[in-house]
């Protein structure tokens, strides 16, 4: 963190909060988020990266599924932009709808795991006692785990499908979220405001969702971001593989599933799917270790 | 000493048996069975007759436990696709994979503990700036995508390297020529945990040489190299044991897709040919395989722990 940043944190905490507009936090969070070049270059990029995947059916020139075998490899022209692949399909459409399905499934893994992420921790957290000493050791269990090999067993058992590669993912990404809700649980439960919540009356789902889990947030937020690098990265190599999204329906992983075979034929056709799956998984590790400095500066690193 | 290594070694296998019951479950959840009993050309009567001869008609749990003593005894069943025992085919590639993965390993730490106390030294300078972003960039490549890029660079284009195997077929076997083949899939592999242990190296270093002690021995007149190995870099290394544990499964899981890749007769490219096959016995063998691997390997980690760093008291 820098100088200026401390000083900054050291300020805020000193003066008295009922004296702070309530819309200062958010105006202070972007001073200092907007300090840090390269996350606001992977904030640009992912805005732009997701408004293209949201408008891919209005923006790509082609039907992405369509085969033409008479126009296999073209070069980049007026029609095809960025070529066709090994079945004559525009690339460039393919790439706007791989982007759709390829951050779609990210996404929706995330949510996945911060789910159950969220549910385990904060059970585990404020019960403590046999379901913390149970949950806990799941997440041990499951972070020694090569979920990879355990993801490729959920695939081949229950098929490839769209709803099967989400739930292969999330469920194996969501160790990290229930051990920083667990931890942030903890830190919050003996605070007064949670205390008097309780002494008024309410109940333990109220307390858990109106004032603990909320605590939460900040640490989530980081960890979903980091998340959806991850599952980006899973996906694609699982679809790379043949066994994530199945094809014709694209993805950036499983249209690189030929490329090594046709180098000379179109040496360009690895580079765009592979170079956006590596910007998209840069700017949401760039991103989630920039919101790590802003939104808690206690566990900023160097 | 005893006891906690005792305590430990519970722990692992309460783990095991928690993963072989899921690794079971899941299997067992299955919906349709393996592949080979739904091929169209088979009659209905043939099938069953198959599935009673694998067992497959048995209640669960009683085939649960009878595949857990199986397991036990060294038998994981017979491979679907192969009819040739499971055990066998894994036995035959854990040394493939363990070069592989071991040689990555190696490579990482090697090249990660330089680099990462390089740039905490010279912290903000150019250098530091370079080694920043190379590390940020390869926990972000899909090693998929590498391999695919250094396969069209070093073999396709310049033809200074093989793309595939672990030996030249039809060539008597030398030692050389497997290291010529392992260059280039070994460091794809070893680019995720180099730039991860490259970052945490560096953190830790930071954090390390702003301690008072080296402050001290700065003072006291010692060589900046002395007080970097000899002070810094001992004390930087503790946390990075327990990096290394959690780099190991993700190290396996980069291992199926580099093996894949280059053709590498490994546990990895095993568990694919096994997954999009529905080759049950195989798939569960190998994952089972691995997470003993895993697990062992975190037990080491452990251990050296409670060796290197004198403040951990044993209960």
């Amino acid at each position: 963190m820098s100088p200026a940043g401390r000083l900054g944190a050291a300020a805020h905490a000193d003066e008295p909060a009922e004296r702070r507009p309530p819309d200062r936090g958010l105006h202070y969070l972007w001073r200092r988020f907007r300090r840090n070049r390269l996350a606001l270059a992977a904030l640009v990029f992912l805005v732009g990266v997701h408004a293209v995947a949201l408008l891919a059916p209005t923006l790509a020139p082609h039907d992405p599924e369509v085969i033409d075998l008479l126009d296999q490899f073209a070069l980049p022209s007026g029609t095809h932009l960025l070529g066709t692949d090994e079945t004559g399909r525009d690339v460039l459409s393919r790439v706007l709808y791989g982007a759709r399905t390829s951050l779609a499934v990210a996404l929706l893994s995330m949510i996945v795991a911060i789910s159950v992420g969220t549910v385990l921790g904060a059970v585990s957290g404020f019960y403590g006692q046999l379901a913390d000493a149970l949950i806990m050791r799941l997440t041990d269990g499951m972070l020694t785990v090569p979920t990879f090999f355990l993801a490729l067993l959920v695939l081949a058992v229950f098929g490839s499908n769209l709803l099967n590669v989400v739930l292969a993912i999330g469920l194996t990404g969501w160790m990290v979220v229930a051990r920083v809700v667990r931890a942030e649980v903890l830190r919050t439960m003996p605070l007064e405001f949670v205390l008097a919540s309780r002494a008024l009356g309410a109940s333990e789902a109220r307390t858990l969702a109106c004032h603990l889990v909320p605590q939460a947030m900040p640490a989530m937020i980081v960890a979903a971001t980091l998340g959806v690098a991850y599952a980006i990265l899973t996906e694609s190599a699982l679809s790379y593989l043949g066994l994530g999204v199945q094809p014709p329906l694209p993805t950036w992983g499983n249209m690189l599933t030929g490329a090594q075979q046709y180098v000379w034929k179109s040496p360009t056709l690895a580079l765009y799917p592979g170079a956006l799956i590596m910007c998209t998984v840069l700017s949401y590790n760039a991103l989630g270790d920039a919101l790590s400095d802003t939104l808690d500066p206690r566990q900023a690193g160097s | 000493m005893f006891r906690y290594l005792l305590n430990r070694l519970a722990q692992s296998v309460v783990l095991l048996l928690l993963v072989s019951a899921i690794v079971f479950a899941l299997v067992h959840a299955a919906p349709g069975g393996p592949a080979l009993l739904n091929q169209p050309e088979m009659d209905p009567a043939q099938a069953k007759a198959m599935a009673q001869q694998l067992g497959l008609e048995d209640p669960i749990p009683l085939q649960y436990v009878r595949w857990a003593r199986h397991v036990l005894a060294g038998d994981l069943g017979k491979s679907y696709q192969h009819s040739l025992p499971t055990g066998q085919l894994v036995r035959d590639r854990i040394p493939n994979s363990l070069l592989l993965s071991g040689a990555a390993m190696a490579l990482a730490v090697l090249l990660a503990l330089p680099l990462g106390t390089i740039s905490a030294v010279y912290r903000y300078s150019l250098l530091d700036y370079v080694a920043t972003v190379t590390a940020f960039l390869g926990v972000s490549i899909p090693v998929f995508w590498l391999a695919i890029l250094v396969i069209i660079l070093f073999s396709v284009t310049l033809g200074w390297l093989p793309s595939a195997g672990m030996v030249t077929v039809g060539v008597p076997f030398a030692f050389g020529d497997l290291l010529w083949h392992l260059i280039m899939p070994a460091t794809v592999l070893s680019t995720f945990p180099l730039a991860q242990l490259t970052r945490y190296v560096r953190a830790s270093m930071v954090e390390v040489l702003a301690q008072d002690y080296i402050r001290t021995a700065r003072a006291k007149g010692l060589a900046e190299v002395i007080v970097l190995r000899r002070h810094a870099l001992k004390n930087a290394l503790i946390p990075m044991l327990t990096v290394l544990g959690v780099l190991v499964p993700r190290l396996l899981g980069g291992a199926v897709i580099t093996e894949t890749i280059f053709a590498w007769p490994g546990l990895g490219r095993l568990a694919v040919d096994a997954a999009i096959t529905r080759d049950y016995p195989v798939i569960m063998g190998v994952t089972l395989l691995v997470s003993v691997l895993v697990i062992a390997s975190n037990l080491v980690t452990d251990l050296l722990y409670v060796a290197v760093d004198p403040r951990i008291s044993l209960r």
